[in-house]
């Protein structure tokens, strides 16, 4: 049974202790990464002194995004914080940039090539797009499936020297 | 309430409803698995894009509308998307051909408005840019597949082109609302529009071994409402819920 707190005005020491909860809020879809890590949530601030959470959608028609609303809530209200607005923040957009070190690392580890970053394959320079490598055999000997994939945020690659289908968080 | 405002996101809501509404029509029927992913991630995405565009418009009207009030309680005669987005899908190659043509010029309108006067809208943009970005690469890319592909894929994308061609002269139509909207600079220039998107189509659909057609037709009339006879058909669908059971939650 979840002890219901009532609280006064959100203090700083709360605004961290949200902020603290939900970086551990994972992603419905990629269940490895946290909302932090994909950088959908982009702030936690006070405002007339209530507790406001601000995300930002990484695809316009992200399905994902009521379940990352709604877990937000779950968790905020399950720590006795029952009143804390959830804004929603198009600009500026979403971008893979804002994936972090470790969500980068978790998706290797989890079999999905996370997106490319600024490259030196000079074949960029000839409008080729670059080689995206495999998260199972590091071989750049890949070729695109679909463009997209089991999710909104992911394309389709096989690999061509192990020969296996994986998912690649594409570059946006 | 500035009317013109209003109307002018309304119809990119619309575009972006109705062309989702589509390509989601597609889900299940592809011709292969990832294809059917890949439409329907596109339709997703129009449709996200609508939803956006569509809260937006009602704020801007201050009736107290909503997306789904705009979406589903509207008969046919208020809708001002283009004739284009409502055409039914044909062919695998009608549907790509009609896409990277919108693709193209989205991404063009959307690059344009992201330094829109009206901040939401740019926002909006911002995000929708994007997208069709990564949507134009796919489309075009199939549109030179199929053109430059075997005999009859060739034939079908030409026969696809030939019979949306016409329809492409109301992306850049102009009437008051978007001279208002010009002038307020919410809105881009649809004759700059033109002149860049024919450069970059013809491009490529001349590299996907296709003859661009004559201009000898135009249709025009979803802007002010007057659509195909396909387009009651396509609301429908889509409304009946709402219609049937109005307010109903799931």
């Amino acid at each position: 049974m979840v002890k219901r707190v009532e609280r006064g005005p959100a203090s700083d020491a709360d605004i961290t202790a949200v902020r603290a909860l939900l970086e551990q809020v994972c992603d419905p879809e990629i269940p490895i990464l946290t909302i932090a890590d994909i950088g959908i949530l982009r702030d936690v601030v006070r405002v007339l002194d209530r507790i406001q959470v601000v995300i930002t959608p990484t695809y316009s028609g992200c399905p994902a995004m009521h379940a990352i609303a709604d877990d937000i809530q779950h968790v905020v209200q399950a720590a006795g914080y029952t009143d804390v607005a959830i804004i929603t923040r198009l600009a500026p957009a979403w971008t893979t940039d804002w994936l972090s070190a470790a969500g980068r690392a978790k998706l290797h580890q989890g079999g999905i090539a996370p997106p490319l970053q600024a490259t030196t394959d000079k074949r960029s320079l000839r409008g080729a797009v670059a080689a995206v490598g495999c998260p199972r055999c590091a071989s750049l000997e890949t070729v695109v499936i679909s463009e997209f994939g089991s999710t909104a945020c992911k394309a389709l690659y096989r690999c061509t020297r192990c020969l296996e289908p994986f998912d690649y968080f594409k570059c946006l | 309430m500035n009317a013109e405002h209003f109307r002018y996101v309304l119809r990119l809501g619309d575009n972006a409803l109705v062309l989702g509404q589509r390509l989601a029509e597609w889900c299940g029927h592809s011709p292969f698995l990832e294809e059917d992913i890949a439409m329907a991630n596109t339709a997703l995405d129009h449709i996200g894009r609508a939803r956006m565009l569509l809260t937006h418009a009602g704020a801007l009207e201050g009736r107290g509308r909503d997306e789904d009030a705009l979406a589903y309680q509207r008969d046919e005669r208020d809708f001002g998307n283009f004739l284009l987005c409502e055409l039914p899908n044909g062919d695998y190659a009608f549907t790509l051909v009609r896409q990277y043509l919108l693709d193209a010029y989205h991404r063009l309108l959307f690059a344009q408005l992201v330094d829109s006067r009206d901040a939401d809208l740019a926002a909006i943009a911002a995000k929708a840019v994007k997208e069709a970005s990564y949507h134009v690469r796919r489309s075009g890319d199939w549109v030179g597949r199929l053109g430059d592909g075997t005999a009859e894929s060739h034939h079908r994308a030409q026969t696809a082109l030939d019979e949306v061609w016409g329809y492409g002269a109301e992306l850049f139509a102009a009437d008051a609302v978007d001279h208002a909207m010009v002038a307020a600079g919410i809105a881009p220039d649809p004759a700059l529009l033109a002149v860049q998107w024919r450069d970059e189509v013809t491009a490529l659909l001349r590299a996907a071994t296709l003859t661009v057609p004559a201009d000898d037709w135009q249709a025009s009339g979803g802007r002010a409402g007057l659509h195909t006879e396909h387009m009651g058909r396509l609301l429908a669908e889509m409304q009946f819920v709402q219609r049937a059971y109005p307010g109903l939650k799931w």
